[in-house]
């Protein structure tokens, strides 16, 4: 198997990285997105994520094949969390492997750009005087 | 035909699946979608995905289908 998907309440990039190392990749690269505690000089409280979780697996998953079939990955997870989560706490991990370096790095950015284009999953921010769902509106 | 929503769109329906009757096409589907529930066109975009693929306003939608409306998404 030369990918991980996986949506759940925890996700940590020990499980990623574990995942894709292998002695055949030379590059590993790793993304984790974690909870930042200010948007537009607002603190912020928590997260709360909600997904379409049969739709997004299969969009993880074709995100994953994209990255093995035209972009010389060899193995890739993709993990996204639902549910609440605090400041500094971590949201997606995506470990990516390669025999070189140069791929890898390519194929990191171009999964978690994708992610956050095409996965449906959304994220509400709570603030210390009200919420908000991200990017709903122009 | 139930239609299952989600984010924002859950909260301006006030509720997590609607039905509608005698709908056939995703264009179709909007119009009623954006009748009953104008704010939803005040989002910044709205997909409609059926049987768990984004769809085309033109597709045609069956009865057993499984239709959703994605309000823009937010993850990562």
């Amino acid at each position: 198997m030369n990918k991980l998907i996986k949506i759940d309440s925890n996700v940590t990039v020990q499980q990623a990285l574990d995942f894709v190392e292998g002695p055949d990749c030379g590059g590993v690269v790793v993304f984790s997105g974690n909870v930042r505690n200010v948007t537009k000089e607002k603190k912020v409280t928590r997260l709360f994520f909600e997904c379409y979780e049969p739709m997004a697996l299969l969009e993880m998953e074709k995100i994953a094949d994209y990255t093995i079939e035209k972009m010389g990955v060899k193995r890739i997870a993709i993990l996204h969390i639902v549910g609440e989560k605090q400041p500094g706490e971590v949201v997606v991990v995506i470990a990516v492997a390669a025999p070189h370096r140069a791929a890898a790095f390519d194929a990191c950015e171009h999964a978690i750009d994708t992610l956050k284009e095409t996965v449906p999953i959304w994220k509400k921010e709570y603030f210390e005087d009200g919420e908000v769902w991200v990017a709903a509106h122009p | 035909m139930r239609i299952l929503l989600f984010g924002i769109a859950k909260d301006i329906a006030g509720a997590p699946v609607i039905t509608a009757e005698g709908i056939t096409s995703v264009a179709a589907l909007r119009s009623w979608l954006y009748a009953k529930y104008p704010s939803l066109e005040q989002l910044r975009s709205l997909m409609i995905a059926v049987n768990k693929v984004y769809a085309n306003d033109e597709d045609v939608l069956q009865p057993g289908d499984e239709v959703a409306v994605i309000p823009p998404v937010s993850g990562g």
